[in-house]
């Protein structure tokens, strides 16, 4: 059996629960056997019936506790139905959810666990992943020992399921949550506050990272953003710096922006980046090493040094305008 | 608060980072320093105890070479240093570490165990929750704020899409903290000439009792089969030539795009 474990929240199944989908049918092809799609929800939504289009079973847990996660409360639920079914891999997103409760369950059910996976494969019943080191640098693979295995996936590497049409059988699981006293408490989702700016709604925008030495230069480019009437954006390491305020991060973790044009300048394009302004139109990367991940996905790189780029552009700009 | 800091030190992966015929990384010549977000976690253990008084104890595992690292911790604030070395620990899996500092943090008081959300090397961002499962305590990864009130613990963790998760959890627990939590100091010039007259203990093997534990056993369940230099699939137009030629051509470019 494959196992995925569905993810949700505030009431809609996310995009990495798709995408476990397809892999994991893939993989349940390959090794002949049962791709189940694990579910925990409050009863609210029927995400059982959704599922049950791509999966050959879902196992569904409803009870009140789980409407918000709770990486203690899930990882007591899941921690009994994988112990029942003893699935040869259970895949978990590499998400804020899997990050905080694969890893805990893995020690708990005492499996074989391996995390952030951009690839799985499964030979003579032996799991083989592949996984991005050195900021994409360099790959590694490796194989898990063990009869029962947990990996969780990259999101955004695997294509979404397609519907397949399935009619997967639901099997809603009795299970009784201890009710102990939590020493792990949800209270509420907070979205980071908008700003006086929102950068999803720009057409232009020019975005600063590691590259940037000091916090005098974040000047220097924002005048030759002003020049082309861009908005000034960022990696997360000059939000971590203080230099530009946290509304201005592009990211995964921060905002996910579809302008007509992208200019990223020192960016080298960690996937977390990359999955916040992947879709814009026209991508520019102005970055030193030439093989910084950015230049996968821009369509036009300046190799170069940016302290040299960005003054000289923004002068031949100033001139085109007059 | 007591706050036990677990650090990494690690290789820092530049443009040149190169393998070899047999795929095995060419350190020669590159630069080894503390994992970047174990920085910002050593920094939130240094504000509490400066908030809540207690002490900071930093513990990481490695050979000698790792002791400059942990003196640069002490010059912070950090009061005291542990190093645990022994051969076993070379190509041990993250859960056998997770095993090994679990052990470690068993010799010492503590309200707080912090971790980096994440190393920069290998980027398995595991370590933390498997050392609380370990413990028995209580975690949360990916803290961005961090409170303290009456033994609770107050947390905001990142989601995603700007979206954060607000919980509280009971003390004693581990925390997983993300960058950007804190503005890290420079060590002043005052602690760095304290923390080169400093020990730092050295613990092996039999200073632990690693071996009792129930699920420990040192056969790695990770097998690393093989590193290998990823394809690069370069989508990138390159505008060559000199600086001028460059945005020359750039300029040209989102003119005709109407970009400009």
């Amino acid at each position: 059996m494959i196992f995925i474990i569905a993810e949700h929240r505030t009431c809609k199944l996310q995009d990495i629960t798709f995408q476990m989908l397809a892999k994991g049918r893939a993989l349940a092809d390959k090794t002949a056997s049962a791709l189940v799609a694990v579910v925990l929800e409050d009863g609210s939504q029927s995400y059982e019936h959704i599922l049950s289009s791509y999966a050959d079973s879902i196992l569904k847990v409803r009870d009140k506790c789980l409407s918000n996660f709770n990486s203690e409360i899930y990882q007591e639920v899941l921690c009994g139905l994988i112990s029942k079914y003893k699935p040869l891999l259970t895949l978990i997103g590499h998400t804020s959810y899997g990050i905080e409760m694969a890893s805990s369950l893995a020690v708990d059910l005492g499996f074989t666990f391996v995390s952030d996976c951009v690839d799985l494969d499964v030979k003579n019943h032996r799991v083989y992943a592949t996984r991005q080191i050195y900021g994409g640098k360099v790959n590694s693979l490796i194989s898990l020992v063990g009869e029962n295995c947990i990996a969780t996936i990259r999101p955004n590497v695997f294509k979404g399921a397609e519907k397949e049409g399935l009619h997967g059988i639901i099997i809603e699981s009795p299970f009784s949550i201890e009710k102990t006293t939590r020493r792990k408490r949800f209270i509420e989702l907070a979205t980071t506050p908008t700003g006086d700016l929102d950068i999803t709604q720009a057409d232009k925008i020019v975005s600063i990272g590691r590259g940037i030495k000091k916090e005098e230069d974040v000047k220097i480019i924002a005048d030759m953003a002003e020049s082309i009437g861009a908005v000034l954006a960022c990696s997360r390491a000059i939000v971590d710096k203080g230099w530009l305020p946290v509304e201005r991060q592009v990211g995964s973790s921060g905002r996910t922006v579809n302008a007509k044009l992208y200019i990223a300048i020192g960016i080298s394009g960690a996937s977390q980046h990359l999955a916040g302004m992947s879709s814009c139109e026209t991508i520019v990367a102005v970055n030193e090493d030439p093989y910084a991940p950015i230049l996968s996905i821009a369509h036009y790189a300046i190799i170069d040094d940016l302290y040299k780029v960005v003054p000289l552009l923004k002068d031949k700009l100033c001139s085109k305008r007059r | 608060m007591n706050v036990i800091v677990c650090v990494k030190q690690v290789l820092i992966s530049t443009e040149s980072l190169k393998l070899t015929g047999d795929g095995k990384i060419v350190e020669k010549g590159m630069s080894y320093d503390i994992n970047e977000w174990d920085i910002y976690a050593l920094e939130e253990a240094i504000l509490i105890k400066e908030k809540y008084g207690g002490s900071v104890t930093v513990i990481t595992i490695g050979p000698e070479t790792v002791d400059k690292m942990l003196r640069g911790c002490l010059a912070k604030g950090a009061d005291r240093a542990i190093r645990f070395w022994d051969p076993f620990v070379e190509g041990s899996d993250g859960f056998i570490l997770a095993i090994t500092l679990s052990e470690i943090i068993r010799l010492f008081e503590y309200d707080l165990i912090l971790f980096g959300a994440q190393a920069s090397d290998d980027g398995c961002a595991q370590i933390g929750p498997m050392v609380a499962q370990i413990l028995a305590i209580p975690h949360a990864t990916l803290v961005t704020k961090l409170e303290l009130v009456n033994n609770i613990a107050k947390v905001r963790r990142e989601l995603e899409n700007g979206v954060d998760e607000i919980i509280e959890v009971d003390l004693p627990a581990a925390f997983a903290v993300q960058t950007g939590i804190n503005r890290p100091r420079y060590a002043p010039l005052k602690g760095i000439m304290q923390a080169m007259k400093q020990v730092i203990p050295t613990l092996c093997l039999q200073d632990i009792e690693i071996l009792g534990h129930p699920s420990g056993n040192f056969i790695s369940r990770i097998q690393l089969e093989r590193l290998y230099t990823p394809e690069i699939i370069r989508s990138a137009l390159i505008l060559d030539g000199t600086t001028d030629e460059a945005t020359d051509k750039l300029l040209a470019v989102l003119s005709d795009k109407g970009l400009l």
